[in-house]
């Protein structure tokens, strides 16, 4: 296999697992964006978040990583709730510009909070894989496949998969579905809007949660992390379709890629910019993304 | 004289406040320098200037025009780094400078304006931040021009009649700077322009409908900010004389939204309050200097949450308890109603319209012609298209086929602006007034369409108020307006700008048999004065004592037409609305 080859599916497998982190953390802004209409700038910083309890209970606590990381989650799931609590219920019948406003302020609370308590040094984290005696990842066909970049692709897919039989086959998916498209109708019809509401946003701290424990082994931990992965996040929904739960996966995927390459062949020192710059483009040619529909404002 | 009345009755209050509070302003930016002379202080002083300058270039965009920047950092560094290198490395006068940082700031406001501001609030918070981390990222690591993350020293300072040589010359200078920027902010707020800004930010579908080129006024009031924001970051750098990307970065893009946010972000004396409290703020509390900027989320949440109007609400709410509001004057002259023309000729010609949401035909091949001087009702029964009609017709909606003539011009695919500002006014089924503004400046922006210099917009604004008997409610903030006073304001906002055609989408809904009455002989009144008029109702009496001709549609096709009284015997039509008669008895 020659050399450029392997380096290529080498840069496509990275890219799709960083991916797959963007397409999870653009989930939980698809999540609360159709259930509230409102974007939740501080996504992100439940990754950031997620992270830093899993690197606080596994070195601060010593915990077993598994218990860590379910205990991690309960915590991310009261996060949610109490962030849904003091910043989404004062504001829900105000337009969207104090919520966006809001959460913006929340994200800055988050991370310089997080900066506050664990400081600006960064904190790495062990790869799942070395708790259970493995080490490393295989190489095949000169590509080397990094385990916990593994683990994050099936996780990914494993989570969408649920997502998908959540919504389609269960009541309760059913209930948060009716709400997201119409919450007076679902009121009427009984459901308890408010809840399903709180329950959108704990579901969507769980996803940034679990998102940020799963880069945390990969990337550094620190308070800045999340805000750069709510951006990205925030650019593979509008490239795939805001609002659309396969655009957010599908456009995490394709930024993580171009991302790697971009790295890899133009810059490395403007990697992060990259993604950005896809943004624009994509707003200035396609700004409804890859699934997205245009829609009017009804008079 | 008049002009002299008809000026003061337009300060709503009887003074302007704002003289005095810029009077009062050049005292202080006289004594200010003068009373803190330390070094330390006279700094602070020069820092909370250009911040104060950031922060009103936000006033314009978030404040007036509602529309979310986090790029302002970006922008105030954009100024810094043009006087920065324009004096160090490249030479130039510092005048110079500026102006190629304020041309630089234009050119950036614009583009990302123009290309993301049709896409609405989200995009553009996300955008600017982008645009924030993309300049960051640029500052930082293209050493060979800016630097890198060393920044630039030695920067030079303005010549300004006498050389600013000492901090506290200065500091009068920059506190003059942003005094003069304060009052021109300020006096933005009601002009035509600010009017539009302020209309947007309330709603931005009725400001379009209303006549605002509403993508052309956001576009301008994001470039205005990014100018404001760029002067702000020129006299940043000649009153630190040494830059670093680290005063330009994301940190700082919140700490200028918290300080607009604060302060109160419709009040350019607002924003100065904010800038000056989180300025000296984090100098006051060292101990928090660490974790001020988790305290500066908080105030964001708390002040978004409980006080929305920022600290200037408190002191705004204290000047309306001593202001004394003055009656509007007698308007010069009656209400107009468009342009003269024959009685009878064809003003709006519409051809096998129609509208189509995916496979749901909305509006199906509908004719049908106004004729000038008569009320026309489209009538139907729910769902037939009636309002996807009007909303055609006003340009809302894009048709899928058809051809709409309005005074002999095709207006098919003019933008909503542009069709108002040809001479037809509309009004929206659920009202779709600018809340937070006053009946008068509600209707001032439905005036402007008409064109004319403020004096003529106010004459019209003046004149449509007093035909629809608002004038003790001229003061009210609109939200604060009963539901039937809130509908005639909407008749009254469509009329100030003398259309040629109003358009009427249910005029008569939720409205009670007195306020039926008032309505109809109000319409009656327009017609004898040559309005003409295409109404969309379902009350059928409403219909019957106003319209002169009316259209039936059904299932967004059209089944009758003719006189009023004609229509409603005709059978389809009496299908239509009833159902099959032997159906119904029962047969």
């Amino acid at each position: 296999m020659p050399e450029s080859l392997s380096m290529i599916g080498q840069l496509v497998f990275a890219g799709l697992a960083v991916g797959g982190v963007y397409g999870l953390v653009a989930l939980g802004f698809v999540m609360i964006f159709r259930a509230t209409n409102v974007v939740n700038f501080a996504q992100g910083e439940f990754a950031m978040l997620g992270a830093y309890f899993l690197v606080t209970l596994l070195q601060g606590l010593k915990l077993n990583y598994f218990a860590a990381i379910v205990l991690a989650l309960v915590i991310m799931a009261v996060v949610g709730l109490l962030f849904e609590i003091t910043v989404y219920y004062p504001l829900r019948n105000r337009t969207f510009l104090p919520v966006i406003i809001a959460t913006i302020g929340a994200s800055i609370m988050f991370q310089n909070g997080a900066l506050a308590v664990f400081g600006p040094s960064p904190e790495k984290v062990r790869p799942v894989i070395e708790t259970v005696g493995g080490t490393g990842g295989i190489t095949v066909a000169g590509v080397f496949f990094d385990y916990q970049y593994v683990i994050i692709l099936i996780v990914t897919v494993l989570l969408v998969g649920l997502q998908y039989l959540f919504f389609e086959y269960t009541i309760l998916g059913k209930k948060m579905q009716a709400t997201s498209q119409d919450k007076d109708m679902a009121r009427l019809l009984g459901i308890p809007v408010v809840f399903m509401i709180a329950l959108t946003f704990i579901y969507s701290s769980l996803l940034g949660g679990l998102s940020g424990m799963l880069v945390a082994p990969i990337f550094f931990v620190t308070h800045k992390m999340g805000a750069t992965l709510g951006l990205k996040a925030f650019a593979a929904t509008i490239c795939g379709g805001f609002g659309d739960v396969r655009g957010a996966i599908l456009g995490g995927l394709a930024l993580g890629v171009i991302e790697s390459f971009g790295a890899a062949y133009i810059s490395a020192i403007y990697k992060d910019g990259f993604s950005f710059l896809v943004l624009f483009v994509f707003l200035l040619v396609r700004p409804q993304g890859i699934f997205g529909e245009k829609v009017a404002e009804k008079a | 004289m008049t002009t002299e009345r008809v000026k003061r009755a337009a300060a709503l209050p009887w003074f302007k406040p704002g003289y005095l509070a810029l009077a009062l302003g050049a005292v202080v930016v006289v004594l200010l320098p003068l009373l803190f002379t330390s070094r330390y202080t006279t700094n602070l002083l020069i820092l909370c200037a250009s911040w104060g300058i950031a922060t009103l270039g936000l006033v314009v965009v978030l404040g007036y025009t509602g529309q979310i920047s986090l790029a302002q950092a970006a922008f105030y560094g954009i100024g810094a780094y043009a006087v920065a290198l324009g004096t160090t490395r490249w030479g130039v006068n510092w005048w110079l400078a500026l102006v190629l940082g304020l041309l630089a700031a234009i050119l950036a406001g614009a583009v990302l304006g123009s290309t993301t501001l049709k896409l609405g609030g989200h995009y553009l918070a996300m955008v600017t931040i982008c645009f924030q981390i993309i300049y960051t990222l640029i500052t930082t690591n293209w050493i060979a021009v800016t630097g890198g993350p060393d920044g630039i020293s030695n920067i030079k300072r303005p010549p300004f009649l006498i050389p600013l040589n000492s901090a506290q010359r200065y500091a009068w200078f920059a506190l003059g700077a942003l005094l003069l920027v304060a009052g021109l902010v300020w006096g933005l707020r009601d002009t035509a322009l600010g009017r539009a800004m302020r209309a947007i930010r309330e709603n931005e579908l009725a400001a379009e409908a209303l006549g605002v080129d509403t993508r052309r006024v956001k576009v301008i009031a994001f470039t205005l900010s990014a100018v404001i924001g760029a002067l702000g970051g020129a006299i940043y750098a000649s009153g630190y004389l040494y830059i670093s990307p680290d005063s330009f970065n994301f940190d700082h893009a919140v700490a200028f939204l918290a300080m607009v946010l604060v302060g109160g972000s419709e009040s350019a004396l607002g924003a100065i309050l904010g800038a000056t409290l989180l300025t000296f703020l984090p100098e006051w509390l060292r101990d928090l200097k660490k974790i001020y900027l988790v305290v500066y989320g908080c105030a964001i949440i708390l002040v978004i949450v409980f006080m929305p109007e920022g600290l200037w609400g408190y002191v705004k709410l204290l000047g309306r308890r001593f202001a004394r509001q003055v009656p509007l004057p007698p308007a010069k002259r009656a209400m107009r109603v468009g342009r003269r023309g024959t009685p009878g000729e064809e003003i709006l010609q519409v051809e096998h319209l129609a509208k189509y949401f995916g496979g749901l035909k909305a509006v199906d091949g509908v004719d049908f012609t106004v004729r000038r001087g008569e009320i026309h009702a489209l009538i139907g029964p729910n769902g037939s298209g009636k309002t996807t009609c009007i909303n055609l017709l006003s340009g809302l909606y894009v048709p899928t086929a058809g051809r709409i003539h309005f005074l002999g011009r095709d207006i098919v695919g003019l933008r909503p602006n542009r069709i108002a500002r040809s001479g037809m006014a509309r009004s929206f089924q659920n009202l779709r007034l600018f809340r937070e503004l006053t009946v008068w400046e509600n209707v001032l922006v439905g005036s402007q369409r008409a064109g004319g210099g403020e004096e003529e917009t106010e004459e019209r604004a003046m004149a449509a108020i007093e035909f629809t008997g608002l004038q003790d409610k001229v003061h009210e903030i609109c939200r604060n307006l009963p539901y039937g006073h809130q509908k005639l304001l909407e008749l009254a906002r469509a009329l100030a700008g003398e259309p040629e055609l109003l358009l009427l989408d249910e005029p008569g809904a939720g409205l009670n048999q007195t306020e039926k009455q008032e309505l109809i002989q109000l319409l009656k009144r327009l017609n004898d004065m040559g309005l003409t008029i295409l109404i969309v109702e379902h009350d059928m009496s409403l219909v019957s004592q106003v319209a002169t001709c009316a259209t039936v549609l059904n299932f967004g096709e059209k089944i009758a037409e003719g006189t009023a009284d004609h229509v409603l015997r005709h059978p389809a039509v009496v299908e239509a609305y009833l159902g099959d008669r032997e159906v119904a008895l029962g047969v």
